[in-house]
Parts: C-alpha cells; sequence; structure tokens
C-alpha cells in the first residue's frame, strides 16, 4: 500500500474531478460507476488506480451472456456427475466443484484490491439488479457448502458502462457516478504529451486541430475519440507525415492522411468527404 | 442548508434519494471534498446525480441555490481562526494576486476587509439558516475558490470567474426524456414467447434423470436447446415529415425492440403505409418492397406494431392519389385494411399526446381502420399495446369489401 489518493499517473491524464471521484469511491468504499464516449479511458482507468494505489487488479469483463451468479461462484454439477460414475473419491466433497468468480476472488484477497466490472451495460437488464445485496454488504452465500463469503476488505469497485442499456435505478442509487466528459483542446495536449513526449509542437498543434474539425462534422455515427488520436497519431510518426499535409487550407486533400485510424465507418467516411467537398465548393465560388 | 438543497433538487426534476443524500453527507464528514466550492460541486454531483442526462439540470440548480457567494458568508460570522483563513487564502491565491493582495496593506487589512464585508452581508441576509455542523461541509471554500467574489483589490476591471456549474457544459444531455430505452425493454419483454430451438447444449435435467434412471444408475445425460424468446415482430415506423419531433422516441423503441426480439424486421412509410414500403431510408426510392410481397412473406404469426402520429390531411388516407410524395392507385385506408386483416396481431403506438387526437381527424380516422387499437407512446401506452398484441384468438376484421371511404369525395 504506497498511496491512498489517486491523482492519475505518468501514463494517464485524470481530470480533477475524475480524481475526486475516484477518491470518494475509495474513502466510502462504494462502487464508482463510469460513463462517457468509448475510447475515454473507462477501462484503463482501473488499471491506473490500481497501479498507482498499489493494489491488485481483479478484471470482470462482461459479455451478452454474462450471469451476476458468474461473478459469484459456479456450481460445476456436470463434472461432479462424471466423477461420480468413475468413482473418484473427491465426488464427495461439494467444494471440490465450486468454481470461484471474480467477485468471489476479490473478496478473499488480502489487502485491499480493485475490481473492474467492465461494460456491465452488455449483460442482461436484470444482471445489474442481481448484484445489489453483494455490493450493499460485499458478501453472499454459498447455498451448495452453506458458507457465508465476505469481503476481507471492501474492495475498490470500478464499474464502465458504454451506455448500451440504462441501468436500474437500486443499483444506481448505490454507486457514485462520473461522466467523463471528452477531453476539451487543453487536456487533450496533456494527454498526447503523456503518451507521446518530445512530439513536434507544429504536428501535434495541426493533428488536433483536423483531429476536433472532424469530431465537429455534424451527424457522425461514431466520433473519433482519444483512444483514434492517440493510434493516428502514432500512425503518423511511423509514416513521418509532415505538419504541412495536415493543414486544413490544402484544397488538394480531401481528408486527413491516414484517416482510416480516425473514421472506423464507411458511412461516416463518406459523410466527411461530401462535407470536404461542398466547403471546397463554396470556397471557390 | 443542505436539506433544503435537496429538497430543491428533488422538486427540480433529478430524483434524489435520502440514502443518496446521507452518502453526500458521509463524503463530506470523511472530508472527501475540503474548502472548495468546486469540488463541492463535484462531489455532490458524483453522489446525486446517476444520469448524465441529469447534469445540466443539476447544474442549474445547484447554480441558482448556490447563487454567489452572499448565503455562504452568513457563515463567516462566527470567530473564524486567523490563521484558517490565512491559511485558507494561502493556499487558494495564486502569487500574483498575493502580490496584489501586500499591496492592500498586507494580511491585517485584509481580514479587516473581510470582516466588514461580511458584517454587510449578513445585515442584508438576515434569517438564514447555519451552515456550521451540517454535516461537516466548509461554506468558506467559496471564499477561496472566487476571490473575486468579495472583491478584494477593488476594482481592476476583473470580471467574476464562470463557475464549473455555470459553464453548463451537458447543456445538450439535458433531453427531460420520460421514457428511456430500458423502460421501453421492460415493456417489450412482456411480449416474450419461450420455445426451444436450435442446436441441444442445455442440459435437460428431468430427461437425464428419468434416462439415467431408465439406465440402471448408470449416467446417460439429455441436452435440449435453450429457450429462445420465439415472438416474431415487425415494426412499420412513419419516418419523415411531422415524425421528425419524434425522432428521438422512435429511435429509443427502435434499439429496445432490435435487441430484445430474434425475429425482427422494420419497415419505413411516410405519413401513411401505401403499396410500398423501404428499410433503408437513403435508399427509398430504389430498394422499396411492394406491401403485398411484405404480407406474403411474412406470416400472420407476426406481430406487428406500426409507429406513426397519423396526423394527415385525411385525402391521404380516404382518396387515390392522396399520398403527398407519390401517385398511389389505392387508398391508404385500403393498404391499412389489407395489412391488419393479414396481421391479426397489430397495434398503432403514436407519439403524439392523447389530449390532441380528438382534434385532428386523421387520427380518429386511422383510430377506426386499426379497430380502436392506438396507444400512445408511453410506458403505460406500451403496456396496454403489449398487452393487446399477447391477446389470442382476434376476431378477423371485416372482408375487403367493407373498405369504402368515411369522408365525401374531395373538391365538391
Amino acid at each position: 500500500m504506497t498511496q491512498t489518493r489517486f491523482a492519475g499517473s505518468e501514463r494517464y491524464v485524470a481530470t480533477p474531478e475524475l480524481a475526486l471521484a475516484v477518491n470518494a469511491a475509495v474513502t466510502l468504499a462504494r462502487p464508482l460507476l463510469i460513463k462517457g464516449e468509448p475510447g475515454t479511458g473507462k477501462t484503463q482507468l482501473a488499471e491506473e488506480v490500481a497501479a498507482a494505489l498499489g493494489r491488485p487488479l481483479h478484471e470482470w469483463h462482461i459479455k451478452s451472456t454474462s450471469k451476476a451468479q458468474q461473478g459469484l461462484y459456479e456450481y460445476d454439477a456436470v463434472s461432479r456427475l462424471r466423477d461420480s460414475q468413475l468413482g473418484e473419491g473427491r465426488v464427495h466433497d461439494i467444494a471440490n466443484y465450486i468454481v470461484k468468480g471474480k467477485l468471489w476472488e476479490a473478496f478473499e484477497s488480502d489487502t485491499q484490491p480493485v475490481l473492474l466490472i467492465d461494460e456491465i451495460d452488455k449483460a442482461d437488464i436484470e444482471f445489474p439488479n442481481d448484484l445489489l445485496r453483494e455490493l450493499d454488504r460485499m458478501e453472499f452465500y454459498v447455498y451448495e457448502t452453506r458458507q457465508l463469503v465476505r469481503a476481507k476488505h471492501r474492495p475498490i469497485i470500478l464499474i464502465t458502462s458504454n451506455n448500451e442499456k440504462e441501468l436500474p435505478d437500486a443499483f444506481l442509487r448505490r454507486c457514485f457516478f462520473h461522466y467523463i466528459r471528452f477531453p476539451d483542446e487543453a487536456t487533450m495536449r496533456s494527454i498526447v504529451d503523456v503518451h507521446f513526449p518530445g512530439l513536434k509542437r507544429e504536428l501535434l498543434a495541426e493533428a488536433l486541430a483536423a483531429f476536433f474539425r472532424l469530431r465537429e462534422v455534424p451527424g457522425l455515427k461514431k466520433k473519433p475519440s482519444t483512444s483514434e488520436l492517440l493510434d493516428w497519431i502514432k500512425l503518423l510518426l511511423a509514416e513521418d507525415i509532415p505538419a504541412e499535409a495536415l493543414r486544413s487550407d490544402d484544397a488538394k486533400k480531401t481528408l486527413p492522411p491516414l484517416y482510416g485510424a480516425l473514421l472506423k465507418n464507411e458511412q461516416d467516411m463518406h459523410l466527411v468527404e461530401q462535407v470536404m467537398f461542398l466547403s471546397r465548393r463554396s470556397r471557390q465560388g | 442548508m443542505l436539506t433544503r438543497f435537496f429538497d430543491d433538487l428533488r422538486s427540480g426534476g433529478i430524483p434524489v434519494t435520502v440514502p443518496e443524500f446521507l452518502t453526500l453527507l458521509e463524503a463530506l464528514a470523511a472530508r472527501v471534498a475540503w474548502l472548495s466550492a468546486e469540488d463541492f460541486y463535484h462531489l455532490a454531483r458524483l453522489c446525486l446525480v446517476k444520469d448524465e442526462r441529469h447534469y445540466d439540470r443539476f447544474d442549474r440548480l445547484f447554480a441558482a441555490h448556490f447563487k454567489g457567494a452572499e448565503r455562504l458568508f452568513e457563515a463567516l460570522s462566527a470567530d473564524v481562526p486567523a490563521e484558517w483563513l490565512r491559511a485558507l487564502v494561502a493556499r487558494t491565491f495564486s502569487d500574483e494576486e498575493k502580490a496584489r493582495i501586500e499591496s492592500l496593506g498586507g494580511w491585517p487589512e485584509l481580514m479587516a476587509a473581510l470582516r466588514e464585508r461580511l458584517e454587510q452581508q449578513r445585515e442584508r441576509h438576515e434569517g438564514g439558516s447555519r451552515h456550521i455542523g451540517t454535516g461537516g461541509t466548509s461554506p468558506f471554500g467559496t471564499l477561496g475558490y472566487n476571490p473575486e467574489g468579495i472583491r478584494i483589490g477593488k476594482g481592476g476591471g476583473q470580471r467574476r470567474a464562470v463557475k464549473v456549474w455555470e459553464r453548463r457544459e451537458f447543456a445538450n444531455l439535458d433531453d427531460s426524456l420520460e421514457l428511456g430505452t430500458r423502460n421501453f425493454k421492460m415493456g417489450l419483454r412482456r411480449l416474450r414467447r419461450f420455445a426451444r430451438e436450435g442446436a441441444a447444449e442445455e442440459l435437460d435435467l428431468d430427461g437425464t434423470i428419468a434416462a439415467t434412471a431408465k439406465n440402471a444408475g448408470y449416467l446417460d445425460l439429455k441436452l435440449v436447446p435453450e429457450r429462445r424468446n420465439a415472438v416474431k415482430v415487425l415494426l412499420l415506423l412513419d419516418i419523415g415529415g411531422s415524425m421528425d419531433d419524434h425522432v428521438r422516441v422512435c429511435d429509443e423503441l427502435f434499439s429496445a425492440a432490435r435487441s430484445e426480439f430474434r425475429h425482427f424486421e422494420h419497415y419505413y412509410f411516410h405519413n401513411f403505409p401505401y403499396e410500398s414500403l423501404w428499410k433503408d431510408n437513403r435508399r427509398r426510392h430504389t430498394e422499396r418492397i411492394a406491401t403485398d410481397q411484405l404480407i406474403r412473406t411474412y406470416g400472420p404469426d407476426y406481430r406487428v406494431i406500426f409507429v406513426g402520429d397519423a396526423t394527415m390531411s385525411p385525402y391521404e388516407i380516404t382518396m387515390p392519389g392522396g399520398s403527398v410524395e407519390h401517385w398511389n392507385a389505392e387508398a391508404g385506408a385500403v393498404w391499412l385494411r389489407r395489412l391488419t386483416a393479414h396481421f391479426r396481431h397489430f397495434v398503432w403506438l403514436n407519439p403524439e399526446p392523447v389530449a390532441r387526437w380528438g382534434h385532428t381527424p386523421s387520427i380518429a380516422i386511422t383510430r377506426e381502420l386499426v379497430e380502436e387499437r392506438m396507444f400512445p407512446l408511453t410506458l403505460e401506452g406500451l403496456d396496454r399495446a403489449t398487452a393487446e398484441l399477447r391477446r389470442r384468438g382476434v376476431a378477423p376484421p371485416p372482408p375487403m369489401e367493407a373498405v369504402s371511404s368515411p369522408l365525401p369525395p374531395a373538391g365538391s
């Protein structure tokens, strides 16, 4: 346990309000629900919090088929049945067939762990409701072995959501909620600085300008986000593209170079091309 | 003071509950936010607001409640240790500001000015509740946060800093939406009908027990296909024109329905269904499906949900050639009758408020055509619509010959 307050790290820029949210969740041992546009570093936050506070990280990635029970434990009845046919000795102890879930693992941790429940909105809409008691009391009951599992240390729980489904009120009431706003240009500059120290001023300025211009095109299905910007800059550097190529008043180019890293959707590319075409026409006319 | 803030939030339309409020107090007592109005703002939002769509509303209520620093200054009339203020000021002001304060005459002068100012404030605002002790919050933060608030170094042309909550950066996220995807899904869930189909991959416990017993105790595993939602839904949406006002709620319904049903198809029409429909609005003129073909393709077991405001000229429904965008040989009413004759389970969801239904003749005609199975596009309406769709043994509608125009011909 190195420190108790989170304030970002050398790889992750946390705004003061995000740091406050994390610290409040740590202090009061309540789950923190993080929402925001895709690619704004929601998942990464858990890794950084764990690293900064020196805590073990348990990750539970949710899929559409995930059940709340899987996070607690699963009883493998089929393999027990099979073992009983083969006359194995371990069949007599039901505990041999209880498979621990991520939540149980986190509860058993000797130091206070960080538990990431990633993309909770992917699961069935009843999923959060099934975890209410567990998150509230930090304990659950294993019916097969008549055992009460209680957290040794209340884990720091970070939950991310992409807003695909709305979460039930009862669940929300138990969480802190923070919406990661899309970074403004200054924050974005410091984020890029963290990832690409020593990037040429000129290139950075042009890249950011092109990036924010692209984000402002109305009607984009998927606006490029932080992670896409970082990928794009990596590509620009790898291809050694000069800053001049990114300049907006270059009428010959329609889209910024290597735009495939920024626009992931054919319709969006089409749309941007059209917008660029129209603006060029109006400038000429 | 904070309980009043709580009341303000509730009456302002933010669904705050008592446990959440207690959490905020607990967080304040634990000194999570300390001596800064901005921190307090973020902490309050963290604890009390659980949906980014409410952020803007929260910002406005917060600004209204903590308007200016005046009210907060009342508490300063209590004896505040000078070191406390000194520490606070030292912590908050930049070096430049400190230099300016020094030029005012140093700390004692500052404190005197401050007290004087506070006395004035107090006289003007008598009768406020006291701040000290409400869950450990400290109002002094406002002082530190906003030096202009007490106007140290008068004049100088400084304008007041715009506070975080006054920037209202979440303005476009507030849409006062009553219905969300989740609510729609909960409503649509009642339509579910489970049936087993597909690959056998789930353990059939009863079958296994029976087979094992038959097998003289030796295990004989039986598997069955997973139960799936087998209900089939066809969604026909009005698009464009007067429906533009309802795009958002239709989007929500659409995305909820799409993820909730495995057998889900959708088609669009404009104002009223005629002889053809389309699936992709950008290719609506090139890729259409004939309504006849739709009727042949999808069996009567499909449940049809029409979504439209049914607000148009009555002739668009009753007269051949009435369509606003093309020449239709047969009236919309004929086509709707054909659809409802084939798909016996159908409802019409109307996003227009019920109160306005009576004033629009085309809505009255459409209601008659859909046998009064028109429901408002609200939670309660959706509930009634799903109940309607679940009903079995619906009497078949009158034969096609019965269709005649309920209005006199135009132009007479």
